[in-house]
């Protein structure tokens, strides 16, 4: 067999191992398994690609020069990855898979303007100009153009995600529509122009450039509720723009991986905007409109009962079956440890105690799952939001703890509210609510809550780790 | 570019794979991917999506293999500096995400008291 069909194997084998890795992913200890066996193949790959012909003849000519640059820029990598991936706190995990999401787009970008490079220069000696309307020229401008968008969009995501402060409101300027049709234009007119012009490397770059700009035009007005939407569908774009690079190079296991990691991300965006009633549409190009007729006024004067801890406390105490929820507010005030030694408390006095985790509550789909698991609450006592809702009717107490549009009747019982429509988690009927916030300021929806004003609910307003740990001294 | 190995057979017999027949080639190998995608990762569990989201993250760093091969052919400066380039952030990406995801699985492992 000659060399090459030996790298195609092992190609194929890194392919078996990353597909039998997401096999793996459907239950929590075979997924560490798959993580593993992905990990496998990608170092399979990885070396398959050093003994490609390109760096084998460049080796057989001038030396191991190039095998040592090679190792170079991969050490570095692995280094700032490894640190990166180390020593960020796990809260800051949906920024920081963005981050990484990103850079695995630009390399894409850079893989197809040094092919395109190489070729040009290539061309220039002949001197023939590229065939225009190639597989290689259409691949090339779309890998450009995804790639770019990509990075600079999980750019954008990352500010947004850490709260930077010019990140961290929606961008609402009225122009911002003309602007991206501009630049969708200019996208469109600069793609067709690399397609049909491949020896100028000026047009892609400014393809890129565009491109830049697109992706961050593209996020900057998306509000953080609806990031994780925003976080799956530029995982997803990563992987096609890996594809499309596989086009350009002719590389099969670029191919397949990318088309894995795409079907991926489009299917958990797909998950997201149904959990949230919304079309992909409306969450990329919509923003939500205050549309709702109800002001905050209306909704909460003279009906918000406030509590302290010790009457809650009384509360708990003869409940038998508590209901918390968690949203957001939960991981920024990394009140998760203080909720397992409430829900200890609560179970030693013989009471159940059950996590309701709505799909889009956090950054990113399954945050809350994640930041529970690292408070280490067994996943048995997480349910679904289908799973859980039919058994609110019958549950003494829900604890709210820093969620607010996912438990927002008004989903259900107004038709013009911003978040009409979207499935939430129906706490109402439960007998007792306790809201833990800080104050009665809106979630990103931007819109009042008559959770909180309803007769058989009580507001904590406290700061969300303080707050629990009094509630589990008050138990005691 | 280099031929494969169906390209170099035919390529023996007098017979180059022309460029429409590579492209379905390659095209066939995207959609079953894709399906293949859609198929198995339906089936991931809610609770799993966000170390499904993190592994695929660090599977989208494949595109380091295309980097390796155009920074090792070293052809020109310029294309080399970008392959360089790319495959520091294709390795950061690939690095990243598996420890990324090892790290949140840890957490869904039963604690052995």
């Amino acid at each position: 067999m000659s060399s090459q069909a030996w790298i195609n194997l092992a190609y194929l084998a890194a392919s078996m191992l990353f597909i039998v890795a997401f096999k793996l992913m459907t239950g929590p200890r075979t997924a560490v398994k798959g993580n593993y066996l992905g990990a496998a193949g990608m170092a399979v790959a990885l070396l398959a690609a050093c003994c490609e012909s390109p760096v084998v003849t460049r080796l057989a000519s001038h030396g191991t020069g190039n095998l040592v640059m090679l190792g170079i820029a991969g050490v570095i990598g692995a280094v700032i990855g490894a640190t990166m991936a180390l020593k960020y706190p796990m809260t800051g995990m949906p920024q920081m898979v963005a981050l990484l999401n990103g850079f695995g787009g630009a390399a894409s970008t850079l893989v197809a303007g040094a092919e395109l490079w190489n070729a040009t220069a290539a061309a220039r000696v002949a001197p023939t100009p590229l065939p225009a309307w190639t597989q290689f020229a259409i691949a090339t401008a779309l890998t450009g153009l995804i790639g770019a968008v990509t990075f600079w969009g999980s750019l954008v995501a990352f500010a947004k995600l850490e709260e930077l402060p010019r990140f961290k409101q929606a961008w609402t300027d009225p122009n911002r529509h003309s602007i991206n049709l501009g630049l969708a234009v200019a996208t469109l007119l600069l793609v067709w122009g690399v397609c049909a012009n491949p020896s100028s490397n000026l047009l892609y770059w400014l393809l890129v450039i565009v491109g830049s700009a697109l992706g961050c035009t593209l996020t900057m007005p998306i509000g953080g509720a609806d990031m994780p939407v925003v976080i799956c569908l530029l995982n997803s774009y990563s992987g096609l723009a890996a594809a499309a690079a596989g086009f350009v190079i002719d590389n099969a296991v670029l191919v397949i991986a990318g088309s894995l990691v795409g079907a991926s991300g489009l299917i958990l965006t797909a998950i997201m905007c149904q959990a949230m009633n919304r079309s992909l549409a409306g969450v990329l190009f919509g923003g939500l409109g205050t549309t709702t007729a109800a002001s905050a006024d209306d909704v909460y004067a003279g009906k918000v009962k406030s509590a302290s801890a010790e009457e809650i406390a009384m509360l708990l105490e003869e409940a038998d079956r508590v209901v918390i929820v968690p949203g957001y507010g939960l991981a920024v005030a990394q009140a998760q440890h203080a909720v397992r030694e409430l829900a200890a408390a609560l179970e030693k006095r013989g009471a159940t105690v059950e996590y309701a985790i709505h799909p889009v509550a956090g950054r990113m789909p399954g945050h809350m799952n994640v930041l529970l698991a690292e408070a280490d609450i067994p996943y048995e006592k997480l349910r679904e939001m289908d799973d859980i809702n039919p058994t609110f009717p019958e549950t003494d107490v829900v604890i709210v703890i820093g969620a607010n549009d996912v438990v927002n009747p008004a989903a259900r019982t107004d038709p013009t509210s911003p978040i009409a429509g979207m499935p939430i988690l129906d706490v109402d009927k439960a007998k007792r609510v306790v809201v833990v916030k800080r104050s009665l300021s809106p979630g990103f929806a931007g819109i009042p809550n008559p959770l909180f004003a309803a007769d058989n609910t009580l507001m904590y307003f406290a700061d969300g780790k303080k707050a629990i740990l009094d509630l589990t001294s008050a138990l005691r | 570019m280099h031929l494969s190995p169906l390209a170099a057979l035919l390529a023996d017999v007098g017979l180059p794979e022309d460029p429409a027949a590579r492209f379905i080639r390659l095209l066939t190998v995207f959609l079953l991917a894709m399906w293949v995608g859609f198929e198995v990762i339906t089936k991931v569990p809610q609770r799993l999506h966000t170390p499904l989201t993190s592994g695929s993250n660090a599977i989208s760093g494949i595109t380091a293999v295309g980097a390796i091969v155009v920074a090792g052919a070293m052809a020109t400066r310029f294309g080399t500096l970008l392959g360089f380039l790319a495959v520091v952030l294709a390795m950061i990406n690939v690095v990243g995400g598996f420890v990324v995801t090892h790290r949140m699985l840890e957490m869904f492992q039963p604690k052995r008291k």
